[in-house]
């Protein structure tokens, strides 16, 4: 299977844009750290080993069998991928942007098909195994990261600690290893100014809120991503559960605050929403951060009903196809800021008088 | 206290100075501090989860209590470096650390305990415990509401899970 098809199309199984409550939730994610008892952690161990460890976990699941049970799958080493690639494995969320920027040997992916599967081999721990779907999913993201894990298991000797649970590189991940997360658009909250007060909630239930590419990085185009903090004590069936609950409630808050725009300012919000559908459709200049705020609003007029001849799936993969990398990438060549601005401009004019 | 040089904006950056001797103070919002070219702006850019650990081990009773630092036998990562880099270096640091790891776990993870999936091979044992573990519970209950019968049913299940576990 060839990496390049992965590399060429923007679209990957969480830009759907169906499932439960996809006109707030953009996906659902599952993460597994998991690492082998026989190694020391990626940061410690030497190329040889780093090697080793990925082509063990090549073997483990490059088998028929495996590939009947959870789909075909692609087995990439990082140093095949020029920077720009592994770029845009990070744009589409494939990869951490600190696996895109390691470029020590043996670190690798291990991906299927349909890219809702994606295991990054020697990043912080010797396996992260992760699973993306589209919309509010994360018990059945849970079911189909436990099953790949367990493939992992009966091959390889996990680090496991009858008190500590799943062994870890970061205090922060042990236990269950698991970092369950979630995406979800909330427009309507920033703008009736009651984010920071749902986010301060959060945070005193234990729950984490970042932005668009995890730790680090800002809320951009009001995407947020909130994930659980302890991994160490619960079951991985209350995290998600817990983290599931929580959702809803974002999701009944930022439904609420959108009834209460357009119950008292439809007139300012339809302006707001229509007059970025007019830049996006016109405009030849745009920079990512404008083009972000923009697509947030349209986004917005899609799920209220008020824009009707665009479609989430659409907007999900202006996401990924606007950032940098991927712009370059269909380009062909490298390009300054001005040229990117250009490029991204053109590009969403095109999709949105195709749809 | 308002910014020394506009008065307007509440004064966020103190600096003090000693120049022979002599203290001076200087009192300033952001705003001015950064015009100010006294004063070295230097924010650290790169905020990572483990510095921040880091932080978190200092100043507790792990950093002293140890004379000559532990050392992990497997991968010869030092208690101190750990406390440094904030990330273990193989599975048995998670041993040769144990003694101060609770303190660290109860303060990171608010936890101690592991109550989550169970490998099959690694954790074989691991299950029959969790389910001794629970029946005992369970036993308990049954001997306060002194029904003996479940009492002993449960008696002889944790009984024969005993068995398994030699």
């Amino acid at each position: 299977m060839s990496i390049q098809k992965h590399l060429n199309t923007a679209y990957t199984k969480w830009m759907e844009g169906t499932g439960p409550y996809s006109h707030i939730v953009i996906s659902s994610r599952i993460r597994l750290a998991r690492n082998l008892a026989d190694f020391l952690f990626p940061h410690l161990q030497s190329p040889e080993q780093a090697r080793e460890v990925f082509s063990l976990g090549r073997k483990a699941l490059d088998t028929p069998g495996v590939q009947q049970k959870i789909g075909p799958l692609a087995f990439i080493t990082m140093d095949e991928l020029s920077s720009l690639d592994r770029q845009i494995l990070v744009e589409k969320h494939l990869i951490s942007p600190q696996h895109a920027q390691n470029e020590g040997e043996g670190r690798g992916l291990i991906m299927r098909d349909d890219e809702a599967v994606s295991i990054m081999v020697n990043e912080e721990d010797h396996f992260r195994i992760q699973v993306l779907f589209p919309a509010l999913q994360l018990e059945a993201a849970w079911e189909l990261a436990g099953q790949v894990d367990d493939l992992v298991e009966s091959k390889l000797h996990y680090a496991y600690d009858e008190q500590y649970g799943y062994l870890t590189c970061c205090p922060t991940n042990v236990g269950t290893g698991l970092r369950a997360s979630v995406m979800m658009h909330l427009p309507a909250l920033v703008m009736t100014n009651q984010a920071s007060r749902v986010f301060t909630a959060l945070a005193k239930l234990g729950f984490v809120v970042r932005g668009l590419y995890g730790e680090g990085t800002e809320a951009k185009g009001n995407l947020f991503q909130i994930s659980n903090q302890i991994t160490l004590g619960p079951r991985e069936e209350e995290i998600n559960g817990n983290l599931t609950a929580v959702s809803r409630q974002v999701i009944e808050q930022e439904e609420q605050a959108r009834e209460d725009l357009q119950k008292e300012k439809l007139t300012q919000l339809e302006d707001r929403i229509f007059r970025s559908y007019g830049i996006l459709s016109n405009a030849y200049i745009l920079s990512s951060e404008e083009a972000m705020g923009l697509l947030s609003n349209l986004r917005l007029g899609v799920d209220l009903g008020l824009v009707r001849n665009v479609d989430t799936k659409t907007l999900n993969e202006l996401l990924v196809r606007t950032r940098p990398a991927f712009l370059q990438k269909m380009a062909g060549k490298e390009m300054d800021a001005f040229n990117r601005d250009f490029k991204r401009a053109g590009i969403i004019r095109e999709a949105l008088a195709g749809s | 206290m308002y910014c020394e040089e506009c008065l307007k904006r509440p004064a966020t950056v103190h600096l003090t100075k000693i120049q022979n001797n002599k203290k001076t103070e200087l009192h300033l919002c952001e705003e001015c501090a950064r015009r100010h070219h006294e004063i070295p702006f230097n924010f650290e850019p790169n905020f990572s989860i483990h510095k921040f650990l880091t932080g978190l081990l200092e100043g507790s009773p792990l950093e002293v209590a140890p004379v000559a630092t532990p050392q992990c036998p497997k991968c010869k990562l030092t208690y101190r470096q750990f406390g440094q880099v904030g990330r273990f270096g193989c599975n048995q640091c998670y041993e040769a650390f144990e003694k101060w790891l609770g303190p660290l776990f109860r303060r990171v993870q608010g936890n101690s305990q592991h109550g989550g999936k169970v490998p099959r091979r690694a954790g074989g044992k691991l299950r029959f415990k969790q389910e001794i573990e629970r029946l005992r519970e369970e036993l308990q209950s049954a001997v306060r509401a002194e029904a003996y019968e479940r009492a002993a049913e449960l008696r002889d299940r944790i009984r024969a899970l005993e068995q398994k576990l030699k």
